[in-house]
């Protein structure tokens, strides 16, 4: 057993840290406040090679893994949440399942521009009566020979304001079920493919979530991504391998938040000592420390395990779960050590708490990530 | 176009730390990291090599082992090749075997422009690159902060307090570059796992850039640095913001209290 990093990740993450600090940090509260999807950032990313670090050279990426991609999302979220699900919904989501079930002609299509980071993904599951349930599709994939006609609307999905390349769930046999959805490619701009509401929500808000509308869209057969059927399959393990992301993400914002609280605490004077000094606040920064430690152990775990190619999607629930509540817990604590002044937005830990709690949610809820892990031990 | 670029390991801090009986530099505790303007002449050769893609760009840098990180960290960047300049006679060189040392590897290596930093900030006397130019024969140009290719020649920005001059330089040149010039461009993560994972880095010692061992090192050291001392820092100073008559006047008899006048 051996906790140590080799070089190449110890570099790769100081290079991350750098660029965090640098480029990211100093528009988080902007992004925040104004609602400002950071395209800017997304440039800079790509320039690094941030946008496509698990895929393969070949397709356009950097050839490293998903540990790699995991301390870039880690870092990012430290000091923007949203920063962090821009590159983990583009990664995990939308470039990993083309690269994974993807034939060669969509690879060099889509795959390419996606890791080079000139296109930008995003994945439409979600629907206003499929959430949870996810299998309850209501989108319809209607086979006309040559393509397919697409009928329906998505909810809920992070990147669309400014993605090129979708992922998108529809039943293509209504009567058998999660047996009948079929995964689609589509692209920004095809005739009848619309973007609706932007949502305004309590954290993440520099992130794009918006309404797809889709009318009579023309897709043509060669953009099926899978097997016609298999798509409710690949949806489940595509949020098996975006958990781990997500859980990154909840990650970084209890790192990011505990590292504000330290400085802070030590800081703060109040009866004529540093805030550091009372034993509540020593005990409450050893428990964060504690669970941030424990929490990043099975999100590197997870990683690990799905760059070993074995079986991992009870490790990404686990470290799902266990992460975004962290998250939430040390957040909560953060804002409470820095007192009135966490609650205001001259604060980071403000924001970061509101971040945090969309952890929790997205990507399969706390519950959902209970069900799978009983799932897979009460067998 | 093959650019040279020379670049040094130095400690990550402006305020070095001497030890007060050796005499030497304090490393310990502090990390270290190439050299900012080196760093900055680096971009620059990438630059170059963005709008050139023809272009070959070979990291050299003298130094122990240890001095290999920064060698990666330059491909990691986008260098094509690293050179490492090691070997027990060159210890101990003053400017003026150091740059012996470099200009003689460079003209094995060959090549049409060679870029160094202005000033290295642990040594801090700004010899080095000149120094090479010389040994070499070529011209050079100092305080570069921007860089345009004309056919084979450079059309360079010489930067001063409070003008600069332009000028055009003929290949093979060498310039000496400002970090204030450009920001260096981040790591490739792709790259980083070239260059930490499976890089060799090519080494070079006494015996490949051929000159006699007296010449190099401690042994060709005209300068010998006898003491090092941190220097006690000068008290703060005071301004005086009156209108020009009283200020003289003021400034005078704060001058004559302390005998000055
Ligand atoms: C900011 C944001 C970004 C998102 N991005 C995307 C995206 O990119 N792509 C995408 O497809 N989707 C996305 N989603 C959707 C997200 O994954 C869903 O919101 C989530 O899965 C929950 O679905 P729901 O909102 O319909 O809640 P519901 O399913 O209605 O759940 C409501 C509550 O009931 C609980 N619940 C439901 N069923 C059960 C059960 N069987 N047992 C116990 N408890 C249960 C849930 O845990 C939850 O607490 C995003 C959502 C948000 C808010
Ligand atoms: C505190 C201190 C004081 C010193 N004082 C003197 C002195 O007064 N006279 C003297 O002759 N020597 C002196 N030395 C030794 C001198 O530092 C070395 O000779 C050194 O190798 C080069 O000088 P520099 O660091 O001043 O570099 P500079 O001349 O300031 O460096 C200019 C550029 O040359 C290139 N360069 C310099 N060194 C290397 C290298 N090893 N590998 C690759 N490229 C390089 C880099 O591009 C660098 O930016 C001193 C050293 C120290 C630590």
């Amino acid at each position: 057993m051996d906790f140590s990093f080799a070089k190449e990740y110890e570099v790769c993450r100081s290079m991350f840290r750098e660029f965090a600090e640098n480029e990211v940090k100093p528009l988080a509260e902007e992004v925040d406040e104004e609602e400002r999807f950071p395209l800017e950032t997304v440039k800079k990313m790509a320039a690094c090679g941030m946008m496509g670090i698990p895929i393969p050279k070949e397709y356009g990426g950097e050839g490293a893994d998903t540990l790699t991609y995991i301390l870039a999302v880690e870092e990012l979220s430290k000091v923007c949440g949203t920063t962090g699900v821009i590159l983990s919904a583009h990664t995990s989501l939308c470039a990993v399942p083309i690269l994974e079930y993807g034939t060669e002609e969509q690879k060099q299509k889509f795959l390419i521009p996606l890791a080079k980071g000139e296109k930008l993904g995003a994945f439409a599951l979600t629907e206003a009566n499929a959430g949870t349930d996810a299998g309850a599709q209501q989108t319809i994939a209607e086979d006309c020979g040559d393509y397919y006609l697409i009928n329906g609307s998505k909810i809920f999905i992070t990147n669309a304001g400014y993605a090129d390349i979708f992922i998108v769930m529809a039943m293509t046999d209504k009567k058998a079920g999660t047996r009948g959805i079929t995964a689609f490619i589509l692209e920004k701009g095809m005739p009848g493919f619309t973007i609706g509401k932007h949502e305004k929500k309590m954290g993440i808000r520099g992130s794009s979530t918006c309404e797809l509308i889709l009318e009579d869209v023309k897709v043509a057969k060669e953009n099926v991504l899978g097997k016609l059927g298999k798509g409710f399959g690949l949806a489940m393990k595509t949020l098996d391998g975006g958990r781990i992301g997500i859980a990154a993400q909840a990650l970084g914002l209890a790192q990011g938040s505990l590292d504000e609280t330290i400085s802070y605490t030590m800081e703060r004077k109040q009866f004529g000592r540093a805030i550091s000094k009372f034993q509540n606040t020593q005990f409450q920064i050893a428990d964060m420390h504690c669970k941030t430690e424990a929490a990043r152990n099975l999100v590197y775990k997870a990683a690990w395990k799905k760059d070993r190619k074995e079986a991992y999607s009870l490790d990404a629930a686990m470290a799902k779960l266990f992460a975004s509540e962290v998250a939430m817990e040390v957040t909560t604590k953060a804002v409470q050590l820095h007192g009135g002044y966490g609650y205001t937005r001259e604060y980071s830990v403000e924001r970061m708490m509101r971040d945090a709690k969309i952890t929790e949610i997205y990507e399969g809820t706390s519950e959902v990530q209970k069900m799978v892990i009983a799932g897979s031990i009460l067998r | 176009m093959k650019i040279v670029v020379c670049i040094k390991q130095v400690p990550n801090t402006n305020e070095i730390r001497i030890d007060p009986i050796k005499g030497t530099l304090i490393r310990d505790g502090v990390d270290s990291i190439m050299n900012p303007d080196d760093k900055a002449g680096l971009e620059t050769a990438l630059q170059l090599k963005d709008d050139n893609p023809n272009t070959t760009i070979t990291v050299l840098t003298m130094g122990p082992n240890q001095a290999t990180a920064i060698l990666r960290e330059a491909i990691a960047m986008g260098a094509d090749e690293a050179i490492l300049l090691t070997d027990r006679t060159f210890a101990g060189a003053d400017t003026w075997a150091t740059s012996l040392t470099i200009a003689s590897a460079i003209k094995k290596i060959g090549f049409d422009l060679i870029i160094c930093g202005r000033q290295a900030i642990d040594g801090d006397t700004a010899q080095v690159g000149p120094q090479i130019a010389e040994h070499l024969n070529i011209p050079h140009v100092s305080y570069v902060s921007c860089v345009e290719t004309k056919g084979s020649s450079l059309i360079v920005k010489r930067e001063f307090e409070d003008f600069y001059q332009r000028i055009k330089v003929q290949t093979p040149c060498l310039i000496t570059s400002l970090s204030s010039m450009n920001k260096p461009r981040y790591m490739r993560v792709g790259r980083i796992f070239d260059a930490y994972r499976d890089l060799d880095i090519k080494t070079m010692g006494q015996v490949d850039i051929n000159i006699d061992p007296e010449e190099l090192g401690l042994k060709g050291s005209p300068t010998k640095v006898r003491k090092t001392e941190t220097k006690q820092a000068k008290k703060s100073g005071v301004v005086v913001e009156l209108d020009p008559k009283e200020s003289a006047e003021k400034i005078i008899s704060l001058l004559a209290e302390k005998y000055i006048i």
